[in-house]
């Protein structure tokens, strides 16, 4: 029971996967004649075990045509950049502009502009569980059930449906109860469960897939990389009169639903917590040859934070006010709540200055400053940020069609609302049940709810099941429906609520007739349903609710039978996009406020947070534990972000951060004590108050640290992550360049690609007892080349100056066996010559070029320098990244060891070679 | 990430896995703690076809403490040499560079001989090892050999051990009077492997002078290493003295170059953590002379 299914297999049974956004991309989820991204499938294998896949998996032979590839997102501007999508014309696949208020005229009056212009890098919060899916295809009528830990939001089954080619109740969509971590990383796994159903389809069995870590750190999904620029206009007394942003959003291979949300979600709140009314907003996102992009922790508030919270902490810096201050002057005020931002989010509630004045407090904010000023006597870096945010939660599904123009949607027909739904029931036994569609990864959903709902029927949390599995066939369930945008505690309580009060007051018109009391006289306490203050008058609820199963003719006049409610609400506010382009995002819009201070040791890099608070309306409080969790989870995250994390390409978008070795996940050893503070507003947006919340400190973190390190090194020049290497050469003025990278410059104008450069380097140089025309022969002889070409088992001549090989290379135990191409260029005759080679193997690729020279030493003696240049991709380059340079320069220097030696053995001569027998190439680079 | 199909061995005695090591040669895959190799197995970069687990060998388990030498077996763990009072008085800088050593669930797996036999030039044990002039003793069916620490380390990943070969011990020398020892290391989190690490060893002399000394660098080059430090010797042993020694060697060095760390920060890293491993190591020394 075994099956290999390739693109090709799949494109004849699916459709492509439909976009948010009208380009003529085709989205397979695997690829069809052309591989755009390392990490994009390129072939399903099927086995009894996994064990067996990847040996078959091995067995498999992939036939690459090598094209230009680049992972930055300028890159993809430029205008010699090669195509991803040809049918497209361009790699710019989503442009918009918008404006609201008069940002012109905001301007021209301003006393200081600032402007910054940064890289945002690429992260995720990387779930322990990883993607899991069982898929089974039946026939007659053709049917998918899935078996997942898929998050939502399940506006993606319509999309699902799409692609399989099935209506609505053919896909049945089952998710586990609760998963390891989601983070927003498990909604982009749909493409897989698309892609293994179509197997399942293929192949005629149910297809199970377990995501390895290699695969979920190269191949899942990530937050986006951005290349963003902010301009802010500031009166003298730090009134903010304007903004304009123009984002640059690096998509990845391809623009997969819901994206272009991440430059959306913030979008109605681009005023932040401020009463700016002049915005202006240019969003380009541009594909590039990288893992696509999804929802992560914060989704777009990270990137959107960074530019307007240090672009308010530079204009601080610039007019001479206190961060904290400047802030104060431009908050929304306390009694200007519901306020209507300019982009159309209606904020519910808010006290943005007392929440500053308690982080203040908290943080000693005045002694704070002190150290910092006796710190800096001491010659100390040392420096305070902070960054202010509101938190929109419970998001209106139609913000994403704000990626089309106010025509376009009138034609596409309305879309608005962000169904919660939930129900309750009691059972014969008169035993709660409580269901809700909201696939908790670990935020206490069960506890929660439990809690409310006991509340609300006088029972223990203890008594009460909640069920967090979702069917599609048998949930009540909507698009909306899932886990993300923090919208458990802001929309999906309310539902909950409102079905828990229809049972209860059925429970209570139940009782009032047993009791011969009124209804409203009626409270439900302790299990039982009892008139209010008169405990000797009542009723086991157990038994009442029992009693609408057992005995429905003894209900009072006209009740319904059975006790099970449903309540399937839509936030009234949640309207469509208007023809101004302004949206209510969201449904509740809590704050957040942060301060870091931070010292950097100049000597090391090493960046110390010695003190962060952070300052919460979460609305009324459902949980103290559970919103204390999250708080701490999402500073963790975000500070993962400004410190280590970040998932890195070389320069061919070969991904280099394929293991934990790598990509530098936070871990609680590197994460400072967090004092937390509340500011608590209720929400009359949400039948408790409460709001939505657990983005946190993850959308505001990195703004918060970049500003304190910009405090400590004098400049608002500085990339994130903070690492050791880019911190001390920052501290000490020195340009740092990462081994590997080439990027286009940052600005307006359209980049220009870099294709060759970068990646591993070296050069070297030997002298040899041998004539130029004696080596320059050796050099471009085949048998030559046989015997020094490390682990060269079979080379043979395809033309003039190509060769093929099969190449077994490798250090230690990690060996493999590659196919390679060696052709040779630009020759000039005993003088010079270049060569390029590339090689495929299972444990990766490489490719490279390098470059000899000969020249006349005398006595008959040559000196040979090489200069060399490679990208290894694949596997080896994921996992071994820090390894690759020591390993080609070895490879490099036993090659020309061997050529030395090969040179000696034709002259019959060892006398004067021996001095020779160094390990070439180091020292050089 | 699953493993390719290998025999899985798990020999009673030395004897036996000696035997299985000349059977399978150099597809044989020795394993104890598992902590690199595990991963490496999972990740196919390693393809042996059979495992030999060591683990049965009690007899490697063993810490042996003699008058001017202390010999751990191979399979000693890690955290069990971190619990040892004798390793702790005998050979201190052990002591030092063992918390730098993963984390605390790994050091409860891995053993002192598998971090030896791995190599990664960024370890701290076998750093430790050549600074402290120590020895690798081997086994095969062949006979029984010792090797210099210093000569034992060829490269990344590379060593002296032979396809037939088990380490069956590590020899340190025991500490010396008047002598002090450091070990210092930056990762860019705990646990990880170091960007630069330094070990060092200095014996000061009564009238404040370096004496002996060595300093030993890891993840710089392709293997730990120790610098020479000769023109050094009889120079007071203060401040001053450090920052010369750690700047001098600084120059000499070729760093490796990755993701984490360019050439420029490791040749710093050098000059920081050598100057800071050099001066605690003369205060410890004086601390002890102070003692004696």
């Amino acid at each position: 029971m075994s099956g290999i299914v390739t693109g090709k297999d799949i494109a004849n049974v699916l459709d492509p996967i439909p976009s948010a956004v009208r380009v003529p991309i085709r989205f397979y989820p695997i690829a069809v004649d052309k591989v755009r991204y390392v990490g994009e499938p390129v072939a399903v294998v099927v086995a009894e075990d996994r064990y067996v896949a990847e040996d078959a998996m091995e067995l498999v032979e992939a036939e690459y045509e090598p094209l230009p590839a680049f992972s930055d997102p300028v890159a993809a501007t430029a205008a010699d950049a090669s195509l991803l999508h040809e049918e497209v014309g361009s790699n710019l696949v989503h442009h918009r502009t918008f404006k609201y208020g008069d940002p012109e005229a905001a301007f021209e009056a301003a006393d200081k502009v600032i402007s910054l212009a940064w890289r945002y890098p690429r992260y995720s919060s990387t779930p322990m569980e990883t993607y899991g899916l069982v898929a089974n295809f039946e026939q007659q009528p053709d049917r998918y059930t899935i078996w997942s830990n898929f998050q939502g939001p399940f506006i993606l089954h319509a999309l699902m449906t799409g692609a399989l080619g099935v209506q609505g109740n053919r896909l049945r969509l089952i998710t586990s109860p609760h998963s390891g971590g989601s983070f927003g990383l498990k909604q982009a796994m749909f493409p897989y469960m698309v892609l293994i159903a179509g197997c399942s389809r293929i192949l005629g069995y149910p297809v199970k897939w377990i995501e390895d870590r290699l695969e979920h750190l190269v191949a899942s999904s990530t937050a986006s990389d951005r290349s963003d620029q902010i301009e802010a206009a500031f009166r003298a007394d730090g009134e903010l009169l304007g903004l304009r942003f123009k984002n640059l959003v690096n998509v990845g291979a391809f623009i997969r639903a819901p994206e272009p949300a991440s430059v959306y979600r913030m979008h109605s709140a681009s005023n932040g917590c401020y009463r700016v009314q002049n915005i202006y907003v240019e969003n380009r996102l541009v594909v590039t040859n990288t893992t696509p992009i999804g929802l992560n922790r914060g989704y777009g508030g990270p990137q959107f934070y960074y530019g307007l919270e240090r672009a308010m902490e530079a204009g601080a810096k610039e007019l001479g006010i206190d961060p904290a201050e400047i802030r104060k002057r431009n908050f929304i005020q306390p009694h200007e709540f519901p306020y209507q931002t300019p982009a159309g989010a209606k904020y519910d509630s808010g006290n943005y200055e007392g929440g500053l004045e308690k982080a203040l407090e908290l943080a000693a904010y005045e002694d704070l400053k002190n150290l910092r000023e006796h710190a800096r006597l001491e010659g100390k870096l040392f420096g305070i940020g902070m960054a202010a945010g509101i938190e929109p939660s419970g998001s209106n599904m139609a913000y994403v069609s704000l990626a089309q123009t106010p025509e376009e949607r009138a034609k596409a027909g309305g879309r608005s609302g962000g169904l919660g739904t939930a129900t309750v029931s009691f059972d014969p036994s008169g035993s709660v049940t409580v269901k809700t569609v909201s696939t908790p990864a670990g935020q206490g959903h069960r506890t929660v709810a439990a809690q409310v709902v006991a509340d609300i029927l006088g029972l223990r949390p203890d008594e009460i099941d909640v069920v967090t599995e979702v069917d599609t066939l048998t949930s009540v369930w909507s698009l909306a429906s899932g886990n993300y945008a923090n919208r458990f505690s802001s929309v999906v309580i309310s539902a909950i609520v409102e079905s828990a009060e229809k049972v209860a007051q059925k429970l209570k018109l139940i009782a009032a007739e047993n009791l011969e009391v009124a209804p409203e006289d009626i409270e439900l306490t302790g299990g039982r349903a009892q008139v209010v203050g008169v405990p000797d008058k009542s009723v086991s609820v157990r038994r009442i609710a029992s009693q609408t199963h057992w005995h429905p003719a003894g209900l009072p006049d006209g009740m319904e039978p059975g006790l099970f409610e449903a309540a399937i609400l839509n936030p009234p506010m949640l309207n469509a996009p208007d023809d101004l382009d302004r949206v209510a995002s969201a449904v509740t819009f809590g704050y957040v406020f942060d301060i870091a201070a931070v010292e950097i040791d100049p000597s090391t890099g090493a960046i110390d947070v010695v003190k962060y608070v952070s300052v919460h309306d979460v609305g009324n409080v459902l949980n103290e534990l559970v919103v204390e969790g999250q708080i701490y989870g999402g500073f963790a995250h975000g500070l993962g972000g400004a410190l280590l994390e970040e998932f890195i390409y070389d320069a061919g978008a070969n991904p280099q951060t394929g293991s934990f070795a790598d990509y530098l996940c936070i871990t609680a050893t590197e994460v400072p004590k967090l004092t937390i503070g509340h500011s608590n507003t209720p929400s009359p947006h949400n039948s408790l108050g409460a709001k939505g919340m657990g983005d946190g400190s993850s959308m505001l973190a990195p703004s918060a640290v970049a500003n304190a390190a910009a405090d400590a090194l004098g400049s608002f020049d500085i990339e994130l992550p903070l690492t050791l290497n880019k911190m001390w050469s920052q501290a000490n003025g020195n340009e740092y360049v990462r081994a590997g990278s080439a990027r286009p410059k940052l600005g307006d104008g359209v980049g220009s690609a870099v294709f060759s450069d970068g990646g591993l380097e070296g050069s070297g140089a030997l002298e040899i007892s041998a004539t130029r025309q004696e080596v320059w022969i050796n050099l471009l002889d085949p048998q030559t080349l046989s015997a020094v070409v490390p682990g060269c088992e079979a080379l043979e001549q395809e033309g003039e100056d190509d060769y093929s090989a099969s190449v077994k290379i490798g250090v230690a135990g990690i060996k493999g066996t590659y196919s390679a191409r060696i052709t040779i260029h630009d020759k000039i005759e005993a003088k010079s010559a270049r060569l390029t080679g590339s090689a495929f193997g299972s444990l990766g690729f490489g490719r490279g070029e390098g470059l000899l020279e000969l020249e006349d030493i005398g006595d008959g003696r040559t000196r040979l320098t090489y200069s060399y240049q490679a990208n290894v991709g694949g596997k080896v380059a994921a996992v071994g990244q820090r390894m690759l340079g020591t390993v080609t320069k070895f490879l490099i220097g036993q090659f020309f060891k061997g050529f030395e030696r090969e040179l000696a053995s034709q002259h019959h001569s060892s006398s004067g070679l021996g001095s020779f027998a160094r390990l070439l190439g180091r020292g050089r680079s | 990430m699953k493993p390719v199909a290998f025999e899985y061995c798990c020999p009673d005695s030395l004897e036996e896995a000696l035997q299985l090591l000349v059977e399978f040669g150099e597809d044989g895959a020795l394993i104890s703690g598992g902590m690199s190799l595990g991963a490496m197995l999972n990740m196919r970069l390693v393809r042996p076809a059979a495992l030999i687990d060591i683990n049965r060998l009690e007899e490697l388990a063993r810490i042996e403490i003699k008058a001017d030498e202390v010999t751990t077996g191979a399979l000693v763990r890690q955290a069990i040499a971190m619990q040892s009072d004798k390793l702790a008085s005998t050979v201190p800088l052990l002591m030092r560079a063992l918390p730098y050593v993963g984390h605390y669930q790994t050091r409860s797996c891995g053993t002192l001989g598998g971090s030896v036999a791995h190599a990664d030039p960024s370890a701290e044990i076998p750093l430790s090892i050549v600074t402290l002039g120590g020895s690798v003793t081997l086994r095969s069916m062949r006979g029984q050999r010792e090797v210099a620490a210093s000569d034992f380390f060829h490269g990344l990943l590379t060593t002296d051990r032979k396809a037939d070969e088990i380490i069956t011990a590590l020899t340190w020398p025991t500490s010396v009077a008047q002598t002090g020892y450091s070990f210092k290391e930056i990762s860019q989190r705990h646990g990880d492997f170091a960007i630069a690490a330094v070990a060092a060893k200095v014996t000061v002399s009564n009238d404040e002078k370096i004496k002996d000394l060595s300093l030993g660098l890891g993840g710089i080059e392709d293997r730990p290493f120790v610098v020479d430090t000769s023109s050094f010797l009889g120079k007071l042993a203060n401040t001053e003295t450090a920052n010369a020694i750690a700047s001098a060697v600084a120059e000499t060095v070729s760093p490796m170059v990755d993701l984490q760390a360019n050439a420029d920060y490791r040749r710093q890293l050098v000059r920081v953590l050598g100057a800071g491993a050099l001066v605690d190591a003369m205060v410890d020394a004086t601390r002890q002379r102070g003692t004696a």
